[in-house]
């Protein structure tokens, strides 16, 4: 039996630790890793706690991320409860399997510490590794800060690992922003966390002997198909729903409430920011600044990327008049991913609504209050005029001369 | 198979190779087993083959190579007793033959079409010695 780790109500944690502390309160089975900044942390503090007795489980050093998630893809099907962490070009490394462990149904919770993928070669974080995984069929929690972090690991194991689900989950936080800044984070004793998530039930396992099963098979125009189909039903169908539950039992334990869409400020707002990750609160403290003026700005969140929540979404922006989707990842050639899925959620609803797209804090640039309150204010002018008063895409916090699209 | 939809199979890329609980599956010979139809013993690859490995009874002597190596447990051996070929699932690689110890061989590849009667009636005879002369 691995050993209680005594915790303080309210411990002093980055987001890796937060995370570090999920899996372990998880009683993973098996961790397969191949550490890369910013993600480093969450597995070498797991592998600390293995060390000194705190887990019962199997660490696996594999030669590459590839192998990593491989690695995990086999603990999984052989039927134990297995999670990883990774980002930047070692999530890229691990994509060809993230499609094999969403495929072949498999619960694997994957901690992604979004960070830029070079060239230029960067460390730091921003949401082009998060953008990468959106068609991979995983489940994409979002993270703004370390509380999140541990929490949201927790909903994904109890969600990912559902029998009417199992589909894989990824929990992201801002690489550096969160994982690497300490913050106050309360906690859950060992036994009260491992209740919230639950026993973990086996599936078609392969250490079942009496009932052997062949996984990863192959099918062609055949059946491959129907297979995809099954599985983006159940994404689309299954998921959100037992996210909710999740979240309403994560509340009545905690008081903590968190949910599909996150808004603030949004009951009369005429102007939106839509964003994602560290980036919601500082959104946040602005249209506080612009309330205190008398202007009507709100914020949304996304919480859960995918599946993204289509209908959820428009409801909550269905009475603005000028919304700015920020997206974190170049979008090498189009508009930003956020910016698509809000065209995608609004253009059936009748709305007026004045939608523009702005690229910012690639490679870990920061967002600056001053930019963000640049962004309302054109939002305001968009809200007044009834139509874009600046072109649909522009670069913000940018050095040079001003880069815009469309 | 054919009434199903995107709906109706078990989900994930999984197969069933047993009907039901397997628990005793290796002492069950593999005629006997309930494999099911997803099964690789279910489905004939005798269609792959262009050449087929031929069995000579004469010279065999049991050594159970052929039967070791052979890929795709293709070869019927009965109490370490060599019985025959299953040409259901031989895919022609030639391997048993390779590893024949006898002289003459008693596994030799012939064309797929060769009548095994005829086959055998060509078989290399075995050298007789000779006392060599001083």
């Amino acid at each position: 039996m691995a050993e209680l780790f005594e915790l303080h109500d309210i411990e002093v944690w980055d987001g890796n630790m937060a995370a570090s502390h999920a899996l372990r309160q998880a009683q993973v089975d098996v961790v397969a890793a191949y550490p890369i900044t910013p993600s480093t942390p969450i597995v070498e503090n797991y592998a600390n706690f293995m060390a000194n007795g705190y887990v019962d489980g199997e660490f696996v050093m594999a030669e590459s991320e590839h192998g990593a998630m491989s690695c995990c893809i086999g603990a999984s099907a052989a039927g134990g409860r297995v999670a990883t962490a990774t980002s930047s070009q070692g999530f890229a490394l691990m994509l060809e399997t993230l499609y094999s462990a969403s495929g072949m149904r498999l619960p694997i919770v994957l901690n992604v510490v979004n960070r830029a993928i070079g060239a230029p070669l960067n460390v730091n974080g921003d949401h082009s590794d998060m953008y990468m995984g959106r068609d991979s069929g995983w489940i994409q929690i979002d993270c703004y800060n370390p509380q999140d972090a541990y929490d949201m690991n927790l909903v994904a194991f109890r969600v990912s690992e559902d029998h009417d689900i199992r589909l894989p989950a990824m929990v992201h936080q801002d690489g550096f922003m969160t994982s690497h800044t300490a913050q106050r984070v309360k906690t859950l004793a060992d036994d009260v966390a491992y209740k919230f998530i639950g026993e973990f039930k086996p599936m078609n396992d392969m250490l079942d002997l009496d009932h052997p099963v062949t996984h990863g098979a192959q099918t062609e125009e055949d059946w491959h198909f129907e297979h995809k189909a099954r599985q983006h039903h159940a994404l689309m169908s299954a998921v959100l729903p037992k996210i909710q539950e999740a979240f309403d039992a994560l509340k009545a334990l905690t008081g903590r409430q968190y949910n599909i869409v996150e808004s603030y400020n949004m009951d009369d707002a005429d102007i939106a920011i839509v964003c994602m990750g560290t980036s919601v609160e500082t959104a946040e403290e602005v249209s506080n600044e612009l309330r205190a003026q008398g202007i009507k700005a709100g914020v949304v969140g996304i919480r859960i990327f995918r599946p993204f929540p289509l209908e959820q979404i428009a409801d909550v922006l269905k009475g603005c008049k000028a919304i700015a989707a920020l997206d974190r990842s170049s979008p090498n050639g189009t508009v930003g991913a956020l910016f698509n899925e809000l065209a995608g959620a609004l253009f059936n609803t009748g709305t007026h609504a004045v939608l523009t797209n702005y690229i910012y804090g690639l490679g870990g640039r920061d967002l600056t209050k001053s930019s963000l309150h640049s962004i309302y204010r054109d939002l305001q002018a968009n809200a007044e005029a009834g139509c874009p008063t600046t072109s649909l895409q522009q670069f913000t916090g940018l050095r040079g001369p001003k880069l815009s699209f469309f | 198979m054919v009434e199903n939809g995107w709906d109706t199979f078990e989900i994930g890329t999984i197969l069933r190779p047993f009907e039901g609980p397997a628990s005793d599956v290796a002492n069950i010979l593999p005629e006997d087993r309930s494999y099911t139809k997803s099964n690789s013993f279910s489905v004939s690859v005798a269609d792959w083959r262009i050449e087929k490995p031929l069995f000579n009874k004469e010279h065999c002597i049991d050594c159970q190579f052929c039967w070791i190596y052979c890929p795709d447990m293709s070869i019927i051996s009965r109490d370490k007793k060599m019985i025959g070929i299953d040409y259901d699932h031989c895919k022609g690689c030639g391997i048993c033959v390779e590893v024949c110890p006898t002289t003459p061989k008693s596994l030799l590849m012939f064309p797929e079409q060769k009548d095994e009667e005829a086959a055998l009636s060509e078989w290399p005879k075995k050298e007789k010695k000779e006392a060599k002369e001083n």
